[in-house]
């Protein structure tokens, strides 16, 4: 859906979470995409600086939750001067009908910071096409 | 607060509070971009030289286009975002677009040894400082 147009900046949202953390840091969460087609549900997930190593995809009562930590001991040795956004570990979840999608087969891949998630749909979650008579 | 005792996890805390604390920094006030452009930026200082870091998921080596001047870097390309024809979109929190960004930096670089990385969305730009402008120790006679 790219246009010619100049893009605009996102803050970070900050996860609100209902638990507290024992580690006094800010987790922040990814922006997603979720569209659907007829084979699968697709969800993308922006987790810039995470990579395959320090991804957690999660399944667990019908609750899908994606942790991406950031290795943040690069910035050991750098002084901030001048900051636009704040950098932390990412977590998002997801509560998944077990009627559509079909856990077991969910795969991912993740490239420059990008987490696709595909969820097959459970055979009777397909489509089936009404035919007017 | 125990004195004395590293605690490893402080550590993230800690930087997270000095980029937010410098939010509202006038730093880099003669740059020609606006605050609120695409790509956000982080200028750190390593020793002498500047490390510029900025986050770009989704962006490939060949969307990327980046050039050099006397102080002065500029940041430009695209971000695609695309689905099939046939998806039904139920959450779009993505944006896709152009961008085009100048770093000014108030001191002088050499162009010729500044380097770049693109890594898992995040880009960062070494920026070494001229050797002319490094300050020199004087004696006192």
């Amino acid at each position: 859906m790219a246009t010619g147009q100049e893009m605009q900046v996102q803050e970070k949202r900050e996860l609100q979470g209902k638990d507290e953390a024992t580690i006094p840091a800010r987790t922040f969460v990814p922006t997603t995409d979720i569209y659907e087609t007829e084979q699968a549900l697709t969800v993308v997930m922006e987790m810039p600086g995470v990579d395959k190593a320090n991804l957690n995809i999660h399944v667990e009562n019908d609750v899908l939750s994606v942790e991406g930590r950031i290795d943040f001991s690069k910035y050991e040795k750098l002084q901030p001067v001048y900051t636009e956004y704040n950098i932390g570990h990412y977590r998002r979840g997801f509560s998944l009908s077990p009627a559509t999608v079909d856990q077991e087969k969910i795969s991912a891949a993740m490239e420059d910071g990008v987490l696709t998630l595909t969820l097959p749909k459970a055979e009777r979650a397909k489509p089936r096409r009404i035919t007017i008579a | 607060m125990i004195a004395g005792l590293a605690d490893p996890f402080d550590a993230l805390f800690r930087l997270q509070r000095e980029l937010e604390g410098r939010r509202t920094s006038d730093w880099l006030e003669q740059t020609t971009s606006g605050t609120g452009a695409y790509p956000p930026i982080n200028v750190f200082q390593q020793g002498h030289d500047f490390v510029a870091i900025m986050e770009l998921p989704g962006v490939a080596k060949g969307d990327l286009e980046m050039q050099a001047k006397e102080s002065t870097i500029s940041i430009s390309g695209t971000k695609a975002v695309a689905y099939g024809d046939k998806a039904s979109i139920h959450r779009r929190e993505r944006v896709a677009g152009n961008f085009n960004r100048t770093i000014t930096v108030p001191v002088k670089i050499d162009p010729d040894r500044i380097k770049a990385e693109l890594r898992d969305g995040i880009l960062a730009i070494f920026i070494p400082r001229a050797e002319s402008d490094k300050p020199r120790a004087i004696k006192i006679g």
